[in-house]
């Protein structure tokens, strides 16, 4: 490893093949532990997913090659669609609400407040301690019988009679929009909050002095300025929303009746629990298409910024 | 008279700070409450449930100590965790020093190809990994956590760490070789410590990410000596019908202490990862 070269002067390079190839030898060696590892564990499973959901295999049974008829099956199965449309419902609502909350929490603590610092660094709590431990405090937060959210609402005057929280489909399924959302926003916020600190002031200035009200200045300069960040974040954010497992699994595990799978709990569900392995393969798949646009469109994002040089 | 103006201007906002930091902090106070109150009080439908009358007790730490695996969990926890991070650390060092710095033909679509990645979630993989892992002989071994776990981390931490790499003014590392030195010793002698910063933040966020992973530890692992603190606490603590709340609460709460010392004394590169888009 002890390499003298020097970085060759541009006229000695043609005569230097064996050093250029020497660092080329160097970079793959270098870039290989991580190629090999990704390419074994993540290229070779994401073709094993698109082949096995061709197959009827079971968990410790190779199975036989069957066509499509696992994606046959699903199309005729009122519990798939289900999640199909939770999968939709759930990832356009929370998305939804961490924009909107997101950017109002952005603007806030935008703010000149005292301790604004201590804030921020409150608000992102959720978002750093990971979600396996902390959803564990929302399960017994809606328990039926002890849930704290019941016991203020009916010392409030506002229910009568404790909600049902995870027997109850709808509200089991607004339980998981609202811890999604509980997760997600401070990621919003953070986000939001570097894209609004790199707003340049004068603009601000600029605008108040032509007589833009805060509505138009908001509308004009903010949002405008705030779109490239905002996408960003909103297609991070549907990859990861429409791909949850723990929230899920935690809260309701799929339950009542199946009525708040994801395609990620269902595929857990049938392709381990119930041992359908080539099944469960056909459910996860639908989350490919999501991440294959989401990819693209970030890779455009991120390549304009990089050529806008920021 | 100004004054006024000033508070009752600021008023709101402030009001807006308190709902939001509640809505934020709530569940893991919440957490907290309810890991420390007696199981008298915690069933019992008529008690106010914000308030502790019957005084705190430990003993649902103390359960979690005495009666289960809890302490082995943690020790999994820990060893796949500092494990995970190590290989993914060094492995993301060599890629993204050789793709941010060394002539290499198809470092653009390495380059891209490894941000793609990053976007594939594991719950894609997890049913295939899982022959994959009993391929290996690792089913329901510890090393299945950590062999797999690194595919997560490295697309980020090599993708976090090109992009540091490349703010290294190449004439640092030139000086270094034009004495004589190689070029490992000059990553590791000059570029590593001015990139501190970005390898703080790798490193907290491999961490951080393999610490409270469950998807993978709940496909691969299947006995209770084995399991991680995610899984176990999820899963064990609840017998049949029988919940173990004040025992949940308190194994939820003490499994993001690590995460919680960590994120409070370096927040700022918490920050900057998520400004680089870390976000699972």
């Amino acid at each position: 490893m002890s390499t003298k070269a020097a970085p060759a002067p541009r006229l000695l390079r043609s005569a230097g093949f064996w050093q250029t190839s020497r660092e080329a030898l160097a970079g793959y060696a270098m870039v290989g532990p991580a190629v090999l590892l990704l390419a074994g564990l993540v290229g070779v499973p994401i073709l094993m997913a698109l082949y096995l959901s061709l197959t009827n295999a079971q968990v410790g049974r190779p199975g036989v090659f069957i066509g499509l008829a696992n994606f046959l099956a699903l199309g005729r199965d009122s519990i798939f669609w289900a999640t199909f449309w939770n999968a939709l419902v759930f990832t356009g609502a929370a998305v939804s609400l961490k924009t909107v909350l997101g950017l109002a929490a952005a603007l806030l603590l935008h703010q000149p407040l005292v301790g604004r610092q201590v804030y921020r660094g409150l608000v992102l709590l959720p978002w750093i301690i990971p979600t396996a431990f902390s959803t564990l405090g929302w399960w017994w937060m809606f328990d039926p019988l002890y849930s704290v959210i019941n016991w203020t609402l009916i010392h409030l005057g506002v229910i009568s009679r404790g909600l049902p929280w995870m027997a109850e489909p709808v509200l089991a399924k607004t339980a998981v929009v609202m811890v999604n959302t509980w997760r997600g926003l401070p990621f919003f916020a953070v986000g939001l909050l570097a894209g609004l600190a790199a707003i340049p002031r004068e603009l601000y200035e600029a605008a108040q002095t032509d007589g833009a009200g805060p509505l138009a200045r908001f509308r004009f300069i903010t949002l405008p300025l705030l779109a490239p960040v905002l996408l960003t974040i909103i297609l991070f954010s549907t990859i990861m929303t429409i791909s949850d497992f723990n929230i899920v699994y935690v809260l309701t595990r799929g339950g009542p009746m199946n009525t708040t799978h994801m395609f990620a709990t269902l595929a857990y569900q049938v392709g381990l629990v119930s041992g359908e392995l080539g099944r469960g393969a056909a459910i996860s798949l639908f989350i490919f298409p999501v991440l294959l646009v989401g990819v693209f469109l970030l890779l455009r994002v991120v390549r304009r910024s990089e050529v806008a040089g920021t | 008279m100004r004054a006024v103006a000033c508070v009752s201007r600021a008023a709101p906002l402030y009001l807006g700070v308190a709902i939001l930091l509640t809505f934020t902090l709530f569940p893991f106070v919440w957490m907290g409450v309810t890991s420390l109150k007696t199981n008298a009080e915690l069933y019992n439908i008529e008690a106010n449930p914000f308030t502790i009358a019957r005084g705190i007790t430990l003993s649902h730490y103390a359960y979690l100590f005495a009666k289960t695996l809890y302490p082995r969990w943690y020790a999994n926890t820990l060893l796949v965790a500092s494990l995970s991070t190590v290989i993914a650390v060094v492995v993301s060092v060599l890629a993204a020093y050789a793709l941010a710095r060394l002539r290499l033909r198809g470092s653009e679509v390495l380059g891209t190809g490894i941000f793609a990645i990053y976007l594939v979630p594991t719950s894609l993989l997890f049913l295939p990994l899982s022959r994959v892992v009993v391929g290996l002989g690792l089913n329901d071994k510890l090393w299945s956590l950590v062999v797999t776990y690194p595919t997560f981390l490295i697309p980020f931490a090599t993708w976090l760490l090109i992009s540091y790499f490349r703010t290294i003014p190449r004439e640092l590392e030139e000086c270094a070789m034009v004495d004589g030195a190689s070029r490992l010793y000059a990553l590791v002698r000059i570029v590593l410590p001015v990139a501190l910063p970005g390898l703080v933040t790798v490193t907290i966020f491999s961490f951080t990410l393999s610490w409270g992973e469950l998807m993978y530890a709940l496909t691969f692992i299947s006995s209770s000596v084995q399991k991680t603190l995610s899984v176990g606490t999820v899963g064990e603590l609840v017998r049949g019908d029988v919940f173990y709340w004040g025992e949940l609460m308190a194994g939820g709460l003490l499994a993001a202490v690590p995460v919680a010392v960590l994120y409070a004394f370096l927040s700022e590169y918490y920050v900057a990862g998520l400004a680089a888009g870390a976000i699972k």
